[in-house]
């Protein structure tokens, strides 16, 4: 066989095995999304959004944990987002060179990979435990631990994007360090930090574990943080390792729910980054 | 005082800036050695020489660019009308107000025409709508850039070509109404219409700054300047003014580089 027979016969052979492994875990994706959605839409209905979570056997709905989980994101993210917007424009702006930069960014590595059960018990230790009950701010600060090192890392990122000849030129102009990092660097980096904290929701939005050990879950509505609060993951452990019929049904309806605002989340920040290449 | 001498003393040009034993390192190899040469006020003085002889850097020392980077720096003395710009103690950010650059690659900010040049003016001062508007038309005139833009002030600077967005960048410097203004090779990255262009500007505001021009383009630094700095190596090979460098040099490495024997 010549030389370049055997490589065109290479090539084919590797070219299918890419598209076998490819085919492989597209189809589970495809086989849990089509499940997801079968099982999840045929729960549907408006009492979803404005029925309580019930007891086994009576009609509900599933408001008490959306609305839980959309309050303990908000507080989470809010508390997460500046935090970690400030260690990364530190690390890119300010300390780019220094040590302390680069143990930070080890750290952080750490944090971002750390197992959320980890951050729950955590939490559950330093905020739980004192107060001596669960409590929806203790759920959210869990998830601000996890928001963290997600927004660190792609503000990081982000800003070591833009060109450093923007900020010599602020420089030139006489704009102090401050200015050009907020009037310029932000404003380059926009669509990259905003994709940065989308992104932080998504992965938040789906946390179970560190709820589990913070804001437990409350079968019933409250708005008091300091008290336990239902939230979408939760609901779903919860009614889907029951025994009963219509919590399973709402358990895979809540699934559908999250996959969905996630989806959804996730394309928001491709076209925003998307947007951004374009832009150049 | 006898015409003659008056004559003599109109011609001979104020030194502005004042370089003096000045040495530069990065970190430990040294890219300036021992440079002592004057910015003359009013006058276009340009730096020639092949690729790493230090003559960017010398540029990025006259407005203490080199600052924003650790491991740099650089000894001797740059007074900027007798004031040692070296110093420590120096404000930097209004030292950078008196000297303004423009860069090899046009750098607009990521914000409208408009907010480009009223960026730098807010630095320094609060002016009502009317008199921004009237500092913003007035420094895009400057730069000869007004005709173009004039409709769409508030789009995207980004979206101007090379040659306007280098003009916008000449535009924003001279908004804030520095003494000095430092080009770094400001054609390279141009066509060549777009090269004559910037060339014209730099000669139009050669009246009212002391202007320095980083180039490879030696037929750029004998139409634009009227002094003119060789350089090879991190030393300065011979300074004078732009006819004579060419014409005569002095040292031999001058005629070689000019001639095309190396570089």
């Amino acid at each position: 066989m010549s030389l370049y027979a055997s490589r065109r016969g290479a090539n084919s052979v590797a070219t299918t095995l890419c598209w076998v492994a490819a085919v492989f875990g597209l189809s589970w994706l495809a086989l849990i999304l089509g499940s997801l959605v079968y099982e999840g839409v045929r729960g549907l209905s408006p009492a979803v959004f404005t029925e309580m979570t019930p007891p086994p056997g009576s009609k509900g709905g599933l408001l008490n944990a959306i609305a839980g989980s959309l309050v303990m994101t908000i507080i989470g993210v809010a508390i997460g987002t500046p935090l970690g917007m400030l260690a990364g424009t530190y690390m890119a702006e300010y300390g780019r060179y220094t040590k302390l930069t680069m143990i930070v960014r080890f750290i952080n590595d750490i944090l971002l990979s750390a197992p959320s059960i980890v951050i729950g018990l955590f939490v559950y230790t330093i905020l739980v435990h004192p107060m001596g009950h669960f409590s929806a701010i203790s759920g959210a600060v869990a998830l601000a631990l996890l928001v963290v090192p997600v927004v660190v890392r792609t503000t990081e990122d982000m800003l070591l994007l833009v060109p450093g000849s923007m900020r010599e030129a602020a420089s030139a102009l006489g704009a102090p360090r401050a200015h050009v990092v907020a009037k310029v660097a932000y404003r380059a980096a926009k669509a990259g930090l905003i994709t940065g904290v989308l992104l932080a929701v998504a992965r938040v939005s789906g946390e179970t574990a560190p709820l589990l050990f913070t804001a437990l879950n409350n079968q019933f509505w409250s708005s008091d943080l300091t008290a336990p609060m239902a939230s979408l993951p939760v609901v779903i452990f919860q009614f889907a390792l029951s025994p009963y019929k219509d919590w399973q049904q709402l358990a895979w309806t809540g699934a559908l729910l999250i996959t969905v605002a996630v989806l959804a989340l996730s394309i928001a920040a491709r076209a925003l980054s998307a947007g951004r290449r374009n832009s150049k | 005082m006898n015409a003659a001498a008056q004559i003599a003393q109109v011609k001979a040009p104020l030194t502005k800036v004042s370089m003096r034993n000045l040495d530069f390192f990065y970190g430990e190899s040294r890219s300036l050695k021992d440079v002592t040469m004057p910015l003359y006020a009013n006058k276009v003085t340009s730096f020639i020489g092949p690729s790493g002889c230090g003559k960017s850097t010398l540029l990025r020392v006259l407005n203490r660019m080199y600052d924003l980077y650790p491991g740099q720096r650089a000894e001797g003395e740059v007074l900027l009308d007798g004031e040692n710009i070296l110093d420590p103690a120096i404000d930097i950010n209004a030292l950078r107000s008196r000297i303004g650059m423009v860069f090899q690659k046009p750098t607009p900010f990521p914000m409208s025409i408009y907010e480009n040049i009223a960026f730098g003016i807010r630095l320094y001062e609060k002016l009502p709508r009317a008199d921004m508007d009237a500092r913003v038309e007035g420094a895009l005139r400057g730069a000869a850039l007004w005709d173009e833009v004039k409709d769409k002030l508030h789009t995207s600077g980004l979206g101007l070509s090379g040659g306007q967005q280098q003009r916008l960048c000449i535009a924003r410097s001279v908004a804030v109404q520095p003494e000095i203004i430092l080009f770094d090779e400001p054609c390279s990255a141009l066509d060549p219409i777009s090269t004559a262009k910037v060339e014209e500007l730099i000669d139009e505001l050669a009246s009212r700054y002391t202007i320095a021009i980083v180039t490879h383009n030696m037929q750029q630094a004998v139409r634009v300047s009227d002094y003119t700095a060789f350089m090879y190596l991190g030393e300065l090979v011979e300074f004078g003014e732009t006819d004579d460098v060419f014409n005569k040099p002095q040292a031999k490495r001058t005629l070689d580089y000019i001639t095309g024997r190396f570089g």
